[in-house]
């Protein structure tokens, strides 16, 4: 294929297991620079697996096919790697660090990812104003400890502050919509739109429900059920299935539908 | 293979792990007997009270059995007639570097104190084996009448404050190992501080072990007078041998009506030294004492730093931090006696254990039956980091009165899998992961240490964290 090198991220016939157990049973996706695709279906569907791997969880097995970024298969990285690769993942259950501090931690993090240059001094000090402006997180934020008593909406700005300040290639969004009220939602759409909007990034955002779409405009939509994309389409598609629900497109499917 | 080899490669990760060769001026053969005893205090010319205090206190360590508690099977192994009681390594103090001999003066320039006493510190001493070596106070102290020296020469110039609260704190009959410092103890701080007056930035001693089966007996009084507060910080480290060497140390403490006292204890002794310190302070009415205590290294620690509430509306506080690595054992906890009323207490005590390391917490906490309205709070955290190691908690409450309040909480928990992801993913590798996660833990402690403290420990952490990932 000619216009392979220009994919963000491929994952072809990806297998994966979690102690014998098949979650993933053979997904094929790709996502072309400056896309943002999405991925919807039910709970247990393979969803948050299919994050997990591409961020490089080590509780999960992968059995058959492979994961590459700008070409580079990423089997054989660390989380870190990865991340380093460019690679970000926003949790769908952030983790609280007790102890450490939110400020130092974004530093850090911003050192460990793009460089110790692009953590240093006014530079960085500017962008995490302009991001926790965007984001409306106030200052007393940075002194707070990481996802620490955080309420559920706090947990996702931080998810969005993270990904603004780290710029990853690749950001993969774990259902980073849910619990957010629809000025919640907009916000991190904002987020989102800021790191892939207008550059060469991609996005891959996972999701229940298509209103996080309204916002963000995917390029394409996937629906993962029982651990396989099932359907691939354009935005309409989460309309379609907001509409008229799982059980439906599963006997539009059976009937031969395809929503390309 | 030589001995110079052996000790290099005891060394490993510990920072702090070298030795210089000995040069003694005057060193005890091993052992200790009353002789012992008695020679060490004709060596310092001492007061024929202060002889006496001696003797009595070995007889009682003579005849006192060990403790039956805590790491008895550790306390065991000891070995009080290869320990050497006494040694000298240094005729008289420097007041300047230069004064100090060039191989101590070079260790105590690795260890950065120098550069520490420029920046941030309005006093420094520093003991080498048995004895003080460098000492110096800021002069603006020196003139409002704070009176900072080594035990030793305090015992000379002020013997009147000293006969008056030497042991007054912890008699000798305390335990088995304040005994043992009591009959040979050399160096240490005295510190008195004049009404009213506030020593704003710390005074630090520093105490390094250089020899091999040494044993460092310091003493340590301090006295801080109506009304007026001081900031004491000590650090300590020792070369990595393979046999073990011994610290005992005493600190007493007094905060007369309206003081505060705050000290702080960042103890990394190398993991050959057995730690078993007594540390007590009295609190006055109004008064406020401090204990912020760290334990990084040595092989056993007990130590339970202790605060007697003795004057009305007295605070105590005990914030202490263990870590416990491959082969340690960190005994440590608190003990706070409410015998007046309105007097509040808070204990913090958080310990970490990894790679088969043993942390344990041991408080006391008493409301004497005519302390009225006193309140208590406890609070026992630990992290473990593997399933190898371990953690025990042995807390005592004895409460006399029925309108203290009292609350303790304990948790013990372990580093998740997925608090590592999560910090992965965000580039940082699994020792940093586990870096930031140890560290975060012990901020509640190092928040509480001067800034250039915190940067030390929280690198020292870093440090334990990494080639431990398999």
């Amino acid at each position: 294929m000619s216009n392979d090198d220009e994919a963000i991220l491929e994952v072809k016939g990806l297998k994966v297991g979690i102690e014998d157990t098949p979650i993933l049973k053979g997904i094929d996706l790709r996502i072309p620079k400056g896309e943002i695709h999405a991925i919807m279906g039910r709970n247990g569907s393979g969803k948050t697996t299919t994050a997990n791997v591409i961020m490089g969880h080590p509780a999960y097995d992968i059995e058959e096919g492979e994961i590459l970024l700008d070409g580079e298969n990423l089997q054989e990285m660390e989380p870190w790697e990865r991340s380093r690769q460019g690679v970000f993942l926003s949790f769908q259950y952030p983790q609280s660090i007790p102890g450490l501090q939110v400020g130092n931690f974004l530093r850090k993090s911003v050192s460990s990812v793009r460089g110790e240059e692009a953590a240093r001094g006014s530079d960085f000090r500017v962008k995490l104003n302009q991001a926790m402006e965007e984001l409306d997180i106030p200052k007393s934020f940075l002194s707070r400890y990481v996802n620490d008593g955080f309420s559920g909406g706090e947990k996702k700005r931080f998810e969005i502050l993270q990904l603004m300040l780290l710029q990853p290639r690749l950001a993969v969004l774990d259902e980073t919509d849910s619990g957010l009220d629809i000025d919640g939602i907009r916000t991190v759409a904002k987020g989102i739109n800021s790191v892939v909007k207008g550059t060469e990034n991609g996005a891959l955002i996972i999701t229940h429900y298509s209103r996080i779409l309204e916002h963000v405009n995917p390029d394409r939509v996937h629906v993962m059920i029982g651990g396989k994309i099932v359907a691939s389409g354009g935005p309409s598609l989460a309309i379609l299935l907001e509409d008229n629900g799982y059980d439906w497109l599963e006997e539009q499917i059976a009937k031969g539908a395809d929503f390309q | 293979m030589s001995e110079g080899s052996e000790a290099r490669d005891a060394v490993g990760d510990y920072k702090a792990g070298w030795h210089d060769p000995e040069n003694s001026t005057i060193r005890f053969d091993f052992g200790l007997s009353e002789k012992v005893v008695r020679d060490i205090s004709q060596i310092k010319n001492e007061p024929e009270w202060m002889t006496e205090i001696r003797v009595k206190a070995y007889r009682h360590f003579v005849e006192r059995p060990m403790p039956t508690w805590g790491n008895t099977e550790e306390l065991m192994e000891i070995d009080f007639d290869k320990v050497c009681y006494f040694l000298k390594s240094s005729e008289g103090i420097g007041s300047s570097w230069d004064d100090v001999p060039e191989d101590i003066r070079n260790t105590f320039d690795r260890l950065g104190i120098p550069e520490a006493e420029q920046k941030w510190l309005s006093g420094v001493t520093t003991q080498y084996e048995s004895e003080t070596v460098y000492h110096s106070i800021r002069e603006d102290l020196e003139k409002q009448g704070v009176i900072f020296l080594d035990m030793d020469s305090g015992l000379r110039e002020h013997e009147d404050i000293v006969k008056k609260y030497f042991g007054s704190v912890i008699p000798y009959s305390d335990n088995k190992f304040s005994a043992l410092n009591t009959a040979v103890w050399s160096g240490g701080s005295f510190i008195y501080v004049p009404k009213g007056v506030h020593v704003e930035m710390p005074v630090q001693a520093y105490f390094r072990i250089n020899a091999k089966n040494m044993g460092q007996f310091e003493r340590t009084l301090i006295i801080a007078d109506e009304g007026s507060s001081i900031h004491y910080v000590e650090g300590c480290t020792a070369p990595t041998y393979s046999t073990d060497s011994l610290h005992s140390a005493v600190v007493e403490l007094l905060a007369l009506p309206g003081a505060h006292i705050r000290y702080t204890t960042v103890q990394n002794w190398s993991n050959n030294v057995y730690n078993l310190v007594t540390k007590r302070g009295v609190a006055h009415e109004n008064a406020k004492i401090e204990w912020v205590d760290g334990n990084i290294g040595s092989k056993l620690t007990m130590k339970y730093p202790a605060v007697i509430l003795k004057g009305e509306g007295s605070h105590a506080e005990v914030i202490s931090v263990a870590y416990a690595g491959s082969g340690q054992h960190q005994d440590a906890g608190a003990k706070v006696h409410h015998m007046a009323s309105n007097t509040t207490s808070n204990i913090l005590s958080k310990s970490i254990s990894k790679d088969g390391g043993r942390g344990s917490y041991r408080g006391m906490a008493k409301v004497m039956p005519k302390a009225e309205n006193c309140r208590m709070n406890i609070v026992c955290d630990a992290l473990i980091l593997d399933e190898e190691s371990r953690t025990d908690t042995y807390p005592t409450m004895e409460i006399a009165n029925s309108t203290a309040h009292c609350e303790h909480e304990a948790s013990v928990s372990k580093v998740g899998d997925e608090q590592l992801f999560y910090l992965m993913s965000r580039g940082h590798t699994e020792a940093e992961a586990l870096g930031m996660i140890v560290n975060g833990f012990f901020e509640p402690f190092t928040r509480e240490l001067p800034m250039e403290y915190a940067v030390e420990l929280n690198k020292l952490m870093s440090l334990e964290m990494e080639g431990s990932i398999g």
